[in-house]
């Protein structure tokens, strides 16, 4: 390879360098993420080990299912303390959390939300050891529970 | 405010029960309007307690995220015979109550 080409090689590969860690730029547009801040005291939170359970479609925002579940043994001295669900698109995002303890015996929690249009809603759990991890859903909603009145 | 409290009749001890809540409660957002184009204030239960023979056992927070007559179902370790009892209040100040007992056998 000519050594021109190289060098041209090289000014797209650094073009698109600062582009790559776009997951980490799209969660540092995220409007959760000053309520996620505020919630986990600035500490760091990590993808996985919770799961959110809703239908991909939900007919009507007003009441749409959600099991979340956070993999954990649920012992005395490694279980889940907290779960919190977040909506991107409510106008109060902070839609409930939950305190459990060891003693639940699984890291479970059903209940109905509701949904200002599309969106993904967050769970957010904090670990007895102080670390939080969380988990995603898409929710597709045909008819908006119309919480801002618009 | 009626509410309804599930759980299994009987259980081993150390098994991994379900409970289950509903609570009729219209979970006023405060962003609807009445008839007359007044907004209605938010309403909703923002503080829900269960205790296992006292000892609390869940807590929840909900906001106005939640749906009308809210729902709740989470598990809890069967350890001895009582009364599993919740008790909530909502933004006005009413307060709620309601238990269910169960029976935990060897």
């Amino acid at each position: 390879m000519p050594a021109r080409r190289r060098f041209v090689a090289l000014l797209a590969g650094m073009a698109v360098g600062p582009l790559l860690p776009a997951p980490l730029a799209r969660a540092q547009s995220d409007p959760l993420l000053p309520l996620i801040r505020k919630i986990t005291g600035g500490g760091p939170v990590r993808a996985g080990r919770v799961a959110i359970d809703t239908p991909r479609l939900a007919d009507n925002g007003h009441s749409v299912p959600l099991r979340v579940s956070v993999e954990s043994p649920m012992t005395a001295n490694d279980f889940v303390r907290s779960i919190t669900l977040l909506s991107e698109r409510n106008p109060r995002p902070l839609m409930a959390s939950f305190h459990l303890g060891a003693y639940a015996g699984r890291a479970e929690v059903v209940t109905r939300v509701r949904l200002n249009g599309s969106q993904r809603v967050l769970a957010l759990a904090q670990l007895s050891d102080g670390s939080y991890w969380s988990g995603m859903a898409e929710v597709e909603v045909t008819e908006s529970a119309c919480l801002d009145a618009t | 405010m009626i509410a309804r409290v599930q759980l299994p009749r009987e259980a081993k001890r150390g098994e991994v029960i379900e409970v289950r809540i509903a609570i009729q409660h219209a979970m006023e957002t405060g962003f609807r309007y009445d008839h007359a184009g007044k907004a209605v204030p938010r309403n909703v239960i923002n503080s829900l307690v269960c205790r296992y023979n006292g000892a609390e056992i869940f807590r929840a927070e909900l906001g106005s995220g939640i749906a009308a007559n809210p729902y709740l179902q989470f598990y809890t370790v069967a350890r001895a015979s009582g009364e599993i009892e919740f008790t909530w209040i909502d933004d006005a100040g009413a307060r709620g109550s309601e238990r269910a007992s169960i029976t935990v056998v060897e």
